[in-house]
């Protein structure tokens, strides 16, 4: 939309305004979220938000839950990338405990990490083309996106809700069929992925109905504390990776891309190429992937496996101290953060040495950057707010906890 | 041009506030500073005003109940990146349960307004000068703040998870 139909809000008459909702379940919202739209015509003149339909009380559940059992509810937060979550939280109980972490698990984490980034902006960017009027481009990423699944399915048998990794590591290593699917993805998506962005990235429709959707100045998202793609589509070009480098990110070679004007296209294009950028990291990754063990040896955390467990002394004993939580946990504060696939995705842990955290603190980038959306649609045509909504990426899950 | 690390920023806030700075401690590489609460906005302000510091970033605002430390039970952490320096810091106040009120940042960060709201949302802290202090992820018309401690998970009458299940068993309920 251009900049003079932004300016042509007409002047409010009470009788022209409709109230609409949008939401809580539309089928562009991609999740349970309601606006209260006020519109004159088309034009939304201002919009209230409403979240909270799924709030699961994560933080009060983690109260009650020993470490290793906290992994799961960090599943269900940005579910399309769920591996990133588990990891981060892993690290930051690694943080606590002041582990060090062989090189190869950190390889592997950033496989996965990278792996889980390409899911989420594949869903994020081929729904915007959903809802510019594209649903053709949806289906081509989708075949990808099965096999990174695929991929987590080797490595935790599961797909969605992945409880990827073990506090000190992964469960198992990579298995020959890891190897094989994962080699096989590094080759055919390059090609897949361009066939994607050749039907949208140069797509005249597609350009003209994202360009000026929903745009945001890299001030006003600043102050907004915007993180992820959504802060470097406005040219800014913070990204955690780079700032606090976890899990060996300084040994790669990758650049962040940013954008110009922080509307939606600007949000597609950054997610495109970091998604070539994740590409890279994992090529880089996987060739250079160590030698080594695929997880730390800390009995006290990672429980040994069963089969030694029924025929060894130690493990038994170890494994019943893990279950029964008879482990001295350091007393103290962390904050981890790490850049999921939404932003700065943080845990910050209050121990006091108990079983459980004593607090536990989810920075959710969604949540964040999610006030800022009445905003960014303010004097826009309805079809806009919903093309900003899907290019924000707000996942219910992580919006609410 | 050289980065200022931690020391820097705590000698910066002490000259500064002086007999405000209660208390500070280094956790896990992280600058934890602890003032009097109602300097806490004053201090933010600063802090991001300041060229040298340069606190930019809002990173998170959580707050923590802590039952047992009378006179002091709700703490108010705000957490603040300094990109030009590349420093977390963790601004700490803690306030009383007769009087949980502390001055709003959302003048300062946009950002804080829904952070502020979902700590009112679970513990009750009032934000004042907050534009719209009102429940976010709960019901309105819920009428207990839950993330306070008294409130339990479980079953009350339960006795297979309670706290001495969970390493501490010191405290008593």
């Amino acid at each position: 939309m251009s900049q003079e139909t932004k300016e042509t809000i007409l002047s409010p008459d009470p009788a022209n305004i409709a109230t609409i909702n949008f939401g809580p379940t539309h089928p562009s919202t991609h999740g349970i979220f309601q606006n209260i739209l006020k519109v004159d015509g088309e034009k939304i003149i201002s919009s209230e938000q409403t979240v909270g339909y799924i709030h699961r009380a994560f933080e009060k559940l983690a109260e009650r839950r020993p470490y290793n059992q906290i992994t799961p509810i960090t599943d269900r937060l940005n579910y399309c990338s769920s591996p990133i979550n588990n990891i981060g939280w892993e690290m930051t109980v690694e943080k606590l405990l002041g582990v060090e972490i062989p090189k190869r698990v950190q390889y592997m984490r950033v496989i996965i990490m990278e792996l889980a980034r390409i899911a989420d902006h594949l869903i994020c960017n081929s729904v915007i083309g959903v809802d510019a009027g594209a649903l053709t481009s949806f289906f081509y990423p989708f075949s990808e996106r099965e096999k990174i699944y695929e991929l987590y399915e080797e490595l935790s048998g599961a797909r969605l809700t992945t409880n990827m990794g073990r506090i000190g590591g992964f469960e198992r290593d990579f298995n020959p069929v890891f190897h094989q699917k994962l080699q096989s993805f590094l080759k055919t998506f390059p090609k897949a992925f361009e066939e994607f962005d050749s039907m949208l990235a140069r797509n005249r429709i597609f350009m003209d109905r994202t360009k000026g959707a929903g745009p945001i100045s890299a001030e006003r998202a600043l102050s907004y504390s915007f993180s992820g793609p959504n802060l470097r589509a406005t040219g800014v070009d913070y990204d955690v990776r780079l700032m606090n480098p976890y899990s060996s990110y300084e040994d790669f070679d990758f650049i962040v891309p940013v954008g110009v004007n922080g509307d939606t296209y600007d949000r597609f294009m950054v997610r495109q190429e970091e998604i070539r950028q994740s590409l890279r990291i994992i090529e880089q990754a996987y060739k250079n992937l160590p030698e080594g063990d695929y997880k730390a040896d800390l009995p006290d955390f990672y429980l040994p496996p069963k089969a030694e467990v029924y025929n060894n002394m130690e493990a038994l004993i170890y494994h019943f101290k893990i279950i029964m939580g008879e482990t001295e946990l350091p007393v103290g504060e962390v904050y981890h953060a790490v850049e999921g696939g939404n932003g700065e995705l943080g845990y910050y842990l209050i121990s006091d040495g108990g079983r459980t955290p004593y607090r536990l603190q989810f920075r959710r980038p969604c949540f964040i950057y999610y006030q800022a959306y009445p905003e960014m649609i303010k004097g826009m045509p309805i079809s806009d707010a919903v093309l900003t909504l899907s290019s924000i990426n707000v996942i219910a899950g992580e919006l609410d906890a | 041009m050289d980065k200022k690390n931690n020391h820097d920023y705590l000698s910066a806030i002490q000259e500064r506030f002086g007999s405000e700075v209660l208390a500070h401690e280094e956790s896990f590489g992280m600058l934890n500073v602890e003032l009097t609460p109602s300097k806490i906005h004053d201090a933010i302000a600063w802090l991001q005003a300041d060229q040298e510091l340069s606190v930019n970033y809002l990173t998170n605002i959580a707050g923590v109940h802590y039952p047992e430390a009378l006179g002091r039970e709700f703490a108010v952490v705000y957490q603040l990146h300094s990109w030009k320096n590349n420093i977390r810091l963790r601004i700490k106040g803690y306030l009383p349960k007769e009087n949980l009120h502390i001055a709003s940042i959302t003048d300062l960060f946009d950002g804080a307004n829904w952070m502020e709201r979902e700590t009112y949302d679970f513990f009750g802290i009032q934000f004042d000068g907050h534009p719209d202090l009102r429940r976010i992820l709960n019901m309105d018309d819920m009428d207990y703040f839950p993330m306070r401690k008294e409130y339990v998970l479980e079953d009350a009458t339960r006795e297979d998870k309670d706290d001495r299940f969970f390493g501490r068993n010191n405290i008593e309920q």
